[in-house]
Order: structure tokens, then C-alpha cells, then sequence
């Protein structure tokens, strides 16, 4: 039979069998587009928590000296453990495997532009601090570099809130601001980021100077804490070792005291992280497949409801001369057609609702992400199960006399 | 190559019967009840011949039209369409012969309801693999043969049960069989449109088409150029060729 004809039949089965035509592509449409929006909106999830939780920066270190727990080698405990360049240099050059590695010397200072005044939160860091915290310069700036490090440039670098607190709408780049008396020029703003977590306020409030600046401008010899980051992630826990066995050497505590340096391996956020977002995943895939049974045990009981009908229709068609081949090959043909269309619908009308969902709520739950590959398989399995509840009872049909099936 | 055309009243061109059955039986075995519905049938119709099947409700009349019509299968017997032997052929094959060899018109109609006149007519058309241009041209012309060029988009709701015989009919001749068959076909229709479907008949005999029919109706089976009688399951009287009627293709020019 030529195509034409196949299709003039199509058209004519669909509407002969409209009950059954309305309902299975109604099933394959709410299936498509219950699971795919349910994985599209645990992708977004996703992206948007690594994405928050990579506003820290990935896979760091931060360790904060403090006083000692345990007494050690006839010193008391309760000692006051202090870290400075020197000792930041040393595991620079020491610790094995160690990717970067910057001080941080914090103070809160007034900074003055033209009228305006605010006490601000200020790091003195290396440039690489700005590379492992995931300080990203806005377009036109920069972050500290080795030049200011090296000759104690007063150069400043602001978060991008505090920006706009300073300077509204003008450009900041290139400005000069009075930080602690002394005049800064601001060399960078940081890029728009989502951060979930911090441990001395989040990045848009703050300013970051050269740590050699700060020493000089505030007098502070001992860093508040310091950030480290290893070469690779397997390494990690090494790198943490040897940086308490160095420092516990030269300070001469107990390298088992886990308060005379207190270390937060973000890394284990990550892998929480990871291991939540497997669960999750799973979880999407259970509710998936069982939106996908359930639909499936709707479509085939669709196909069921209406296999008297059907019977009769094959038994009419077969008395009028039509080859058991070629009925089987219109139910085919007619499976796959309400597969597609219903699996198209489903797409556009999950399309639809990522395009009008509110952007506020993109913060929270992240912005969905559809995948038509989802879609497809979705609406493909679910013709699967048409085509296997219509197959049967039709190919049994087609094998009956016609007399006998048109009686059913 | 399927043209309507004034047939010589022979349905094969050898000119022997064109439904030949020798000791037909038809067993119902539903497990509980077993019913011998045909007890033996040897039938001979010649082609041309116009044959009213008659006998009372549950004889085996439509059992034995069914088996005629190919739409089920004999029990034991032999039975020869067309010169060829029905037993053996697949069921491809017997699809072709239900498309092509007989057209069949039932009591109830059997339409697909949701579809327009039209389209139930052009359905045998559609399985017959022919052309679309010809598929309109006799999807047309049969269903002005029966009367209802202007009811072609109906649907079957949307028309009287004698109009709704008359779109099955035009079905049964779209493909051009050299034989009709019609169960009851005047069984639930009022007697003005069971008349009109009579004169039909008949007139479609008049031009060659060998016709069977079973009917309760006395004026239909007086229409006939012959008339067989079933009771429970064997012929109880034949009329033979009726040599008035069973001239009719004389009666017409070539
Ligand atoms: N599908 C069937 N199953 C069982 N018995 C049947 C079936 N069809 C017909 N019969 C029986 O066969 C006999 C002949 O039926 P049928 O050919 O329909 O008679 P008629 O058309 O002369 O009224 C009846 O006794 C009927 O009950
Ligand atoms: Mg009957």
C-alpha cells in the first residue's frame, strides 16, 4: 500500500477510535511531561547548589591557628598558636602537593569615597587567594597581582555589593578611595556570584588588598587564617597532614591537636554535596520510572479498554478484504504517529513552563533545564507499551475469521 | 483495469458454476453446546443467476453465507470459487478473495460509525492497493449508483438505515466483485427503503452480477431467478434456474 494511502487510513483510524486516539496521546503527553519537568528541575537543582557552593571556591582548605587542647613536650595547653609570613612561606615551600596557598590578614577600616563613608571588612591576601576563592573580576578589572604584592601597592579590589553601595552606577576601576587614612586605587570589582556559604561574610561586602599592603598599613603581623588548596582532590587529606605536622614541628604542639589548628576541607562539603545529589538523583529516577509505570499501565489499559471495538473494527476491515500484515502495520504506523505528536506536545508544553518560570524563584530551586533527549525517551517507551498493549489483541484479531471477530 | 462493466453473466470464463460446495459442514463447538449448524450443503450457483436463500430463523442460513463469503471457515467439505478451491489458501490470499471476488452486504449494516459514507466506501478501495485518482472516481460512482452522491460526507449516524444499507451496498461494489452477497440485507429496514434496496438488487443482476441473498421477505425471493430452502442444516428445496428469470442477461444488449 503506498504511503498516501497508509496515511488516508491513519487519519480515518484515529477518528474512527477517537476514545482511544484522545486518551493515548493524552497519556503520553501528562507522561512526557511529568518526567521530563521532574528532571529538569532536579538538573537546575543541581547546577544551582555546585554553582552556590562553589562560590567559596572549589575544593579549599581554611585553617584558622587558635589555642592549643593537649599539653605538649612539658608545654601547658591553652597556648596561643601564631602564624605568619614566615610561616606561610615555609609550607609554600615544604608541603608537598599544595596547588596554592595565601594568608589572610583581616581588619575592618573606613573607607572614604567623596562623601560617602563605610566601615568595611577588609582581607590583605596573595593573588592567588583570588583564584581559590573564586574572586572573578568583573569585565574591565582585575584582582591583586604579584606586581602589588611585591612592591605594597595600595591597590584594592571590592566585592561587588559594596560597589554599589560606594559608587551607585559609576565605574569603580581606576577610582581612588581612602582606606585606613591612606589613599587605594581600586584595580577590580567582583563578578555577580552566588555564594552559600563563608566564613567571615560573603564576598560582595568585602575588599581584598595586597597581604604585604595591609601588613604595612595596619601593623598586623599574624595572619587570621590562611587558605590552602591541594593539586588534586585525592591529595587532600595528605596535603592537611603535612601542613599540621610542619606547622606542629615549628610551633611545637601536638600534631593530634585538632584545635591548635582548626581546618574546614570544604572538599567534604563537596562530597556531601555528592553524595546528596546521588540520592537525589536517585530519588528523581524512582519517581520517574514510577510515573513512567503508572502511565504505561494507563496507556496499555487505554488499549484494553477498547479491544472489543477494535476486535469488531479488524473484523469489518478483514470481511472487506484488508491483510492481517497490513492492519498490524496501521497499528504500528498509528502508535508511532500518536507517540511522536504526543512526545512533541509533551516537549512544548515542559518548554512553555521553563520559559514562563519566575526568575526569582531561580535562586532558590535553580532555573530547570529541559532535556528533549529525556522527552523523547520518555515518549518513546511509552509507545513502546502502546504498541505492545495494542499488538497482541490485534494481531489475535486479525487471526480470527472475520465473521467471528466482527461478532465480538 | 477495474472498470465497471456489463458482465456475460459467467463469472469465470469457463462458464461452470461460480460457487460450487460438495458436502459442507459447520460445526459450532463452544465447549458447552455443540451445534451442527450445516449438515452436508452441495450448492451449485451458475453465474448470472440471481438466488434467494430462504428457511427459518436459525437453519444456517447466514453460517452458509458466511462460508460463501470466505469470512469463515467450513468444518468439512469442499468448496470451489470461481473454479478455485477456497481450503488451503493463506490468509493473505483470502484476503485478496474477500476484496476482490465477493462483495458482502449484512443485516446490520457493519459501517465504521465515526467515518463519513465516503470514506466507509473507499475502505475496500484502500485494500486493494488502488490509485487515488481511481479510488475517487469509484468511490464516487458507486455511491451514485446507490443514490447518494449528495451523502457522501455523512457519517453513518447521520443517515437513514435505508440510506446506511445503500452506503454498505455501494462498499460491497466498489471493488467491482462478480458476486454479491447480502445477508438479510432488507432485515431492518422500513418496507418503502426495503423495497427500494429489492429493486437494487435486482437491477445490479440485470446487468450480469451474480446475486445471493438471504431474506424472511416473499417479494424479494419472488425477485429472485431462484430460490433455496435450509432447515436445520440441509437444502430442503431447490427451484433450479428459473428459465424466465435466469435469461435476464438476454434481455440486454451487449
Ligand atoms: N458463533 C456461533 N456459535 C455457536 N452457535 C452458533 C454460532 N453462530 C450460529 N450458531 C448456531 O448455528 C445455527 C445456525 O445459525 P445461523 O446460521 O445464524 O441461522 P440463520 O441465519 O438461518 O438464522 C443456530 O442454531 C445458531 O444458534
Ligand atoms: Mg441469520
Amino acid at each position: 500500500m503506498s504511503l498516501r494511502a497508509s496515511l488516508r487510513q491513519l487519519s480515518r483510524d484515529l477518528r474512527s477510535q477517537k476514545l482511544r486516539t484522545a486518551f493515548t496521546a493524552f497519556g503520553i503527553v501528562w507522561g512526557t511531561v511529568a518526567v521530563s519537568l521532574l528532571l529538569a528541575f532536579g538538573q537546575g537543582m543541581h547546577a544551582q547548589l555546585v554553582k552556590s557552593s562553589a562560590g567559596l571556591g572549589e575544593n579549599i582548605v581554611i585553617a584558622w591557628p587558635s589555642l592549643t587542647s593537649k599539653p605538649f613536650e612539658g608545654l601547658g595547653k591553652g597556648r596561643r598558636i601564631r602564624l605568619d609570613e614566615e610561616d606561610i612561606e615555609m609550607l609554600r615551600a615544604r608541603a608537598g602537593g599544595l596547588l596554592g596557598i595565601s594568608g589572610e590578614y583581616a581588619s575592618t577600616l573606613k573607607l572614604v569615597y567623596g562623601t560617602r563613608t563605610l566601615a568595611v571588612d577588609v582581607s590583605g591576601v596573595s593573588p592567588i587567594f583570588g583564584e581559590m576563592r573564586n574572586l572573578v573580576p568583573a569585565a574591565g578589572g582585575r584582582f591583586v597581582n604579584d606586581l602589588d604584592e611585591r612592591d605594597k601597592r595600595r591597590t584594592l579590589f571590592l566585592g561587588d555589593q559594596l560597589a554599589k553601595d560606594l559608587f551607585g552606577s559609576t565605574d569603580p576601576v581606576g577610582k581612588t578611595v581612602q582606606l585606613g587614612g591612606s589613599p587605594f586605587q581600586i584595580v577590580g570589582v567582583l563578578k555577580k556570584k552566588s555564594q552559600d556559604s563563608s566564613y567571615s561574610g560573603r564576598d560582595e561586602g568585602k575588599a581584598f588588598a595586597p597581604a604585604s599592603t595591609m601588613r604595612a598599613l595596619t601593623g598586623q603581623r599574624y595572619v587570621n587564617n590562611f587558605i590552602f588548596k591541594a593539586e588534586t582532590n585525592a591529595d587532600t587529606e595528605r596535603l592537611k597532614a603535612g601542613v599540621r605536622r610542619i606547622l606542629a614541628a615549628r610551633h611545637r604542639f601536638d600534631p593530634e591537636d585538632k584545635e591548635a589548628l582548626a581546618l574546614w576541607d570544604t572538599t567534604e562539603m563537596f562530597r556531601f554535596l555528592d553524595t546528596f545529589m546521588l540520592a537525589f538523583r536517585l530519588f528523581l529516577g524512582i519517581v520517574g520510572s514510577l510515573t513512567l509505570v503508572v502511565g504505561g499501565i494507563g496507556v496499555s489499559n487505554i488499549m484494553n479498554v477498547v479491544v472489543e471495538e477494535r476486535t469488531r473494527e479488524i473484523g469489518i476491515k478483514m470481511a472487506l478484504g484488508a491483510r492481517p500484515s497490513s492492519i498490524l502495520g496501521q497499528l504500528l504506523l498509528e502508535t508511532i504517529f500518536l507517540t511522536a505528536g504526543g512526545g512533541a506536545v509533551g516537549l512544548a508544553i515542559s518548554a512553555a513552563i521553563c520559559a514562563v518560570f519566575p526568575e526569582s524563584f531561580t535562586e532558590f530551586v535553580g532555573r530547570p533545564v529541559l532535556s528533549p533527549l529525556v522527552t523523547a525517551t520518555t515518549a518513546g517507551l511509552l509507545g513502546a507499551v502502546a504498541i505492545v498493549a495494542g499488538y497482541f489483541p490485534a494481531r489475535d484479531a486479525s487471526r480470527l475469521d472475520p465473521v467471528v471477530a466482527m461478532k465480538t | 483495469m477495474h472498470v465497471f462493466r456489463k458482465r456475460n453473466g459467467k463469472g469465470n470464463g469457463n462458464g461452470g458454476p461460480v460457487i460450487r460446495m460438495e458436502g459442507i459442514t459447520k460445526v459450532y463447538d463452544t465447549g458447552k453446546v455443540r451445534v451442527e449448524a450445516l449438515r452436508g450443503i452441495d450448492l451449485a450457483i451458475g453465474g448470472g443467476e440471481f438466488v434467494a436463500i430462504v428457511g427459518p430463523s436459525g437453519s444456517g442460513k447466514s453460517t452458509l453465507m458466511n462460508l460463501i463469503g470466505c469470512l469463515d471457515t467450513p468444518t468439512g467439505g469442499d468448496y470451489d470459487l470461481l473454479g478455485e478451491p477456497v481450503k488451503g489458501l493463506d490468509r493473505n490470499r483470502l484476503s485478496a478473495v474477500r476484496n476482490r471476488r465477493v462483495g458482502f452486504v449484512f443485516q446490520n449494516f457493519n459501517l465504521l460509525p465515526q467515518i463519513s459514507a465516503y470514506e466507509n466506501v473507499e475502505l475496500p478501495l484502500l485494500f486493494g492497493s488502488v490509485s487515488a485518482k481511481e479510488r475517487k472516481r469509484r468511490t464516487e460512482e458507486v455511491l451514485a449508483r446507490v443514490g447518494l452522491e449528495d451523502r457522501m460526507e455523512h457519517k453513518p449516524t447521520e443517515l437513514s438505515g435505508g440510506q446506511m444499507q445503500r452506503v454498505a451496498i455501494a462498499r460491497a461494489l466498489a471493488m467491482d466483485p462478480a458476486i454479491l452477497l447480502a445477508d438479510e440485507p432488507t432485515g431492518n429496514l422500513d418496507s418503502t427503503s426495503g423495497g427500494d434496496i429489492m429493486a437494487l438488487f435486482e437491477d445490479l443482476w440485470r446487468q450480469g452480477r451474480t446475486i445471493v441473498v438471504i431474506t424472511h421477505d416473499a417479494a424479494l425471493s419472488r425477485r429472485a431467478s431462484r430460490v433455496v430452502e435450509i432447515r436445520d442444516g440441509r437444502i430442503t428445496r431447490d427451484t433450479g434456474a428459473r428459465p424466465e428469470g435466469g435469461n435476464a442477461r438476454e434481455a440486454l444488449p451487449e
